[in-house]
């Protein structure tokens, strides 16, 4: 990989792997569920609990059923995917850190106007929340930049900092495209050039045909329900596992069935078959089994649970 | 006498945030130094993104010694008491003093408390700011405990003395030592550098790329772009909010301005502004000779090499993007438009206005019969107020209104001249929402103000009857604006509208549809007689007598039995329910009208004297009457009429006690003894002659002058005779002479109800 300006969409997800594996982070691999932002990867939700110290950083695809415009759209998708950087505790220089790998993809702070703009984060779903900006690059929103505060109702101590990063967008700003789907994915020189659209132009259209008209609602609805009922079921189940004795809570079991009554809530959504006061029976219902999630998870040992604990507790 | 200067620097702080914080920090920390005795000659606060500032100019160098004394008990009180006084004194025995009083040897204390050095009043004052400061949302970062906007990362806090020297205060808060350092801007000069004092650090703030002062910036902002925009024929569109929070986004301004697309110059410009400025902060650039917004301004945040073209390019883009969605939007709309708006008005249905009030469908429904009953009241045309009505809240279903809500109304009008609706109804789908406040403009077209008016009571119906009023500071559904809307349609048109009828019948609507489920048909069928009765009763407690009557009388009830009409009964419930509700909305109207009237200059016993007139719910005729009576209290002889009102009624009343008998006929001049009695006799009937036919003709300053010349005659009748003689023949006359006055006094206005007179 060279310095100065990177060529293709690939290049600068490269970049940011290298960069952020020099500053030390995990580099993991998308979560294999359909989520609606990185944010959802146990990675970020989960690890974002307890006190143990974490650092990853990964690319996640992201659907959001409702943005699909066919691919005609130059910047928006159903499909697309986000960069994401979960450090804990944060440290003091993140927004150094955070400046570092702008400047890594090739972006002059010379020539470029970087501005920290309020933007408090919230999700009702995962019942999390934190404070921070939308980082601006010349007046277009390339990151999202959060210290978690709370998620699934648990204070965060120590605080997590947070960064997301639409990787087509800020692509497409570095690159001076256009329209998304004229983005060089690989290198223009290659053998076998190809753009954006060659990879997604198609599935766009599909899915967005899908989305909005040909998702059946009955089954969706009953997929919701029987996630958040399986969800349930999974930590109804007592901590010690009878057949090898062990102590194993199983979060993310139940965890993933959280992020599928999520998705499935999101699809019914693009169908347009929620109302308004529905809409917040719904988020009422994922947010329940992302707080019953976190509750488990901080009994962990990742969530920080250790023998000692427990016996202070026994007493 | 040093000066302090503190800086506490973090990571961007919100623009919004900022002018609170200022005023905060400096209120908080000039008194607490004020409270641990310094005194100091002034203060500022400046904020920019990164840093809050605080620079207070001629501080004391320490706090005054302070000596008190305190007397205690006597020197043989009990034991108990001197070890109270002890306490209290925070002394042992030794140190206090006994001296000789009147009664005896006291216990004196003598408390003394030393000065202190500003610096260490300083530290502690400024770290109980730092860890209390009211900031609307505060975190906490890292493994740390403190709260603060967003990361704190230093705190500056030095006093400067004379000499220009400068020491930093002693302070540590959670790790953060203050210190004399501080940084410039993030990208342009972010070396550390040190600062002996207020001067020093503004001068090496501005070499560092800083601008300080948030007006300065917000100045320079607006003089550039004004600047920018002359230089090409445009000018820019004002907006205050949005000038203070560029300024609060930038500590170097940098004002660019660009073009926007042709192809978007099509989009409504309420379209281009709205979307400019709430995703992008942009200013808009106005050609003041199409009208149109044409141009955008941007403020970056540094100079560039390229002289901000990178900058602007980006931004163009941006804006691009945005604008293409509000472009997809505005033609998917217009598209829903052409074809009559069907696709909104159904969806609307699926659209929840209030859990137990319905959808939105419901509603317009509801608000657009409404509008075609009080179209004949503000002359409007019944079957296009309807119409209107029907349309006039489609664009809630929008795209454009579901990205940008504030332009509610404004696009409504578009897509009902893109249905091709007359220009009356268009014009209501953008002014029905007026007025919005009290400053705002009221519709001014016939059938918009018949569904203004339609909108607001309906809405204000609805809430009554699932009473949901506003209490206190909560008002969640505006129900005072709208209750005020209405107030100020009706006076500024000079609507002629019985408002009590309409209330009522909007009410018994409500009732209905939330009893729907519940109700009994027969029972459902008296409120739907009701309806009609309402009409022409106004009244409920008519209207459910003339109903309740028809039914006994001619058999009409629905599958031959009457409902259940007995105590306890639904019908019987609401019959004692809806009278209650009605006078309670307008009790509430009738408060707005007192405070938009006070407002005007209207004194609150005049209007209480005019609302217990009949016809009360006649708004317009209530404020002409009260003005005719606020002016005539103004003059001489009002004030003294009044007077003269209050002293025969006064007579008059305790006589009617006393004997136990109503004086209110046979007044007879041929009783009259005195010149001023049979005078009085003439003045009155003069007046009645003219207040009747005044009156008669709403003339409410004619009548109050043919009262307020019954002034001179009233007086001169109390100089010259006693009420109370011995000829019970006569006293009886003159009490019912003074009935006569106050009968005519009362016909204007409730007299009794004036104060100071």
């Amino acid at each position: 990989m060279s310095d100065g300006k990177p060529r293709s969409f690939q290049e600068i997800i490269l970049r940011l792997q290298a960069y952020w594996a020099a500053q030390g982070c995990a580099i993991l691999q998308p979560y294999d569920m359909e989520v609606g932002a990185g944010t959802f990867h146990p990675a970020t939700t989960l690890r974002a609990l307890g006190s143990r110290p974490w650092a990853a950083a990964y690319v996640q695809p992201s659907r959001r059923p409702t943005d699909g415009r066919y691919g005609e759209n130059p910047n928006r998708l159903q499909h697309y995917y986000q960069y994401q950087v979960l450090i804990k505790p944060s440290p003091p220089d993140l927004q150094e850190l955070y400046l570092g790998s702008l400047a890594a993809i090739g972006i002059d702070f010379d020539y470029h106007d970087i501005r920290f703009v309020e933007d408090d984060w919230e999700s009702p779903t995962l019942g999390a929340w934190g404070l921070g900006w939308e980082v601006w690059c010349d007046g277009m929103e390339v990151s999202q930049f959060t210290y978690f505060q709370q998620v699934g109702g648990h204070d965060c101590r120590p605080v997590s900092g947070e960064l997301t990063y639409g990787l087509e967008r800020l692509a497409m700003y570095v690159l001076g495209i256009d329209h998304v789907m004229e983005m060089p994915f690989n290198d223009s020189d290659a053998p076998i050039p190809l753009s954006y659209g060659d990879v997604f132009r198609q599935t766009e259209e599909e899915y967005s045909r899908w989305n909005f008209d040909v998702a059946d609602t009955g089954k969706l609805l009953h997929f919701f329900e029987a996630a958040e009922a399986e969800c349930g079921r999974i930590l109804d189940h007592p901590q010690t596992d009878p057949r090898t004795g062990k102590r194993i809570i199983m979060v993310h079991p139940a965890y993933d069935q959280c992020i599928k009554a999520s998705h499935f809530f999101n699809l019914l959504d693009a169908r347009g078959v929620i109302s308004v006061t529905e809409r917040q029976a719904y988020i009422g219902r994922v947010r329940a089994l992302a707080k019953r999630c976190a509750d488990a998870f901080v009994e962990t040992n990742a969530g920080g649970w250790t023998e000692s604990k427990a016996e202070i507790v026994w007493e | 006498m040093p000066d302090l200067l503190i800086e506490l620097f973090s990571e961007e702080i919100p623009a919004r945030m900022q002018a609170d914080a200022r005023e905060a920090l400096k209120t908080r920390v000039t008194d607490g130094l004020v409270e641990a005795g310094l005194t100091y000659a002034a203060a500022r606060a400046w904020s920019t993104p990164r840093r809050l500032v605080l620079a207070v100019e001629g501080l004391t160098g320490r706090s005054p010694d302070l000596r008190e004394e305190r007397k205690g008990p006597r020197t043989d009180a009990p034991e108990k008491a001197l070890e109270g006084f002890l306490r209290s004194t925070g002394l042992t025995r030794d140190q206090l003093e006994a001296r000789d009083d009147k009664k005896g040897q006291v216990w004196f204390a003598v408390i003394e408390r030393p000065g202190r050095p500003a610096a260490e009043i300083v530290a502690e004052v400024l770290e109980a700011t730092i860890r209390s400061f009211p900031w609307p949302k505060s975190m906490r970062w890292g493994t740390g405990s403190l709260r603060w906007v967003r990361p704190l990362h230093a705190i500056l806090c030095i006093l400067t003395d004379e000499a220009g020297a400068a020491e930093i205060v002693p302070l540590e808060v959670d790790g953060i030592r203050a210190g004399d350092v501080t940084r410039g801007h993030r990208f342009m000069a972010s070396d550390p550098f040190r600062v002996t004092g207020v001067e020093d650090y503004q001068a090496k703030l501005r070499r560092a790329k800083v601008m300080l002062d948030h007006e300065e910036r917000a100045e320079h902002i607006w003089h550039a772009a004004t600047n920018a925009a002359f230089a090409q024929g445009l000018e820019v569109v004002e907006d205050r909010g949005l000038l203070a929070e560029v300024a609060g986004l930038v500590e170097w301004p940098v004002v660019l301005m660009g073009a926007i697309r042709e192809d978007f110059l099509d989009l409504p410009p309420e379209v281009l502004q709205t979307s400019m400025k709430a995703h992008q902060k942009f200013f808009s650039v106005r050609d003041p000779k199409s009208g149109r917004i044409v141009r955008f301004v941007t403020v970056a945040n540094r100079e560039t090499p390229d002289n901000g073209a990178t900058i602007l390019h980006g931004n163009g883009k941006v804006l691009a993007a945005r604008l293409s969605d509000a472009a997809f939007f505005w033609k998917n709309d217009l598209a829903v438009a052409r074809a009559g708006m069907g696709e909104w008005l159904e969806s609307l249905s699926h659209v929840t206005f209030q859990s137990e009030l319905g959808s939105q469908a419901q509603r317009i429904g509801r608000i657009a019969t409404l509008a075609r009953e009080i179209a004949p009241m503000v002359g409007a045309d019944p079957a296009m107020a309807e119409q209107a009505a029907r349309v006039a809240k489609a664009d809630l279903a929008s795209e454009m209104v579901y990205e940008f809500p504030e332009l509610q109304g404004t696009m409504g009008r578009y897509y009902a001249e893109a249905a091709g609706l007359p220009a009356a109804a268009a014009e209501a789908c953008e002014t029905h929402y007026r007025p919005l406040g009290p400053a705002d403009a009221l519709p001014d077209q016939p059938v918009a103000i018949a569904v203004a008016l339609a909108d607001k009571i309906d809405t204000l119906a609805g809430f009554w009857a699932i009473n949901e009023k506003p209490t206190g500071s909560r008002d969640p559904f505006a129900l005072r604006r709208a209750a005020l809307g209405v107030i100020r349609i009706i006076l500024g048109h000079d609507l002629r509208i019985g408002l009590q009828a309409v209330v009522n019948k909007q009410l018994l609507v409500h009732v209905m549809a939330l009893n729907l489920d519940t109700a009994e048909e027969r029972e459902m069928f008296v409120l739907e007689q009701m309806v009609d009765e309402i009409a022409d009763h106004g009244v409920f407690g008519a209207a459910f007598h003339a109903v309740l009557d028809r039914l006994a009388h001619r058999g009409e009830a629905p599958e031959g039995e009457s409902p259940d009409i007995a105590e306890g009964s639904w019908l019987a419930r609401m019959r004692k329910r809806l009278p209650a509700l009605s006078d309670d909305l307008m009790a509430f109207f009738h408060d707005r009208l007192k405070v938009h009237l006070r407002g005007e200059g209207l004194r609150h016993d005049v209007i209480d004297a005019c609302l217990s007139m009949p016809g009360n719910d006649d708004l317009t005729l209530l404020v002409r009457r009260a003005q005719a009576l606020n002016a005539v209290l103004a003059t001489e002889d009002g004030e003294n009429l009044v007077l003269g009102f209050k002293r025969a009624n006064n007579i008059l009343t305790q006589a009617e006690e006393k004997d136990g008998v109503e004086y209110s006929f046979g007044a007879d001049p041929k009783f009259a003894e005195a010149p001023a009695e049979t005078a009085l006799f003439a003045a009155l009937d003069a007046a009645e002659a003219a207040i009747g036919p005044a009156l008669a003709r709403e003339d409410f300053a004619d009548a109050m002058a043919a009262m307020a010349a019954l002034r001179g005659p009233i007086d001169a009748f109390f100089e010259a005779v006693q009420i109370n003689t011995e000829n019970e023949i006569v006293r009886r006359n003159r009490l019912n002479l003074l009935h006569r006055i106050r009968s005519t006094c009362l016909r204007l206005a409730d007299l009794t109800r004036i104060e100071g007179a």
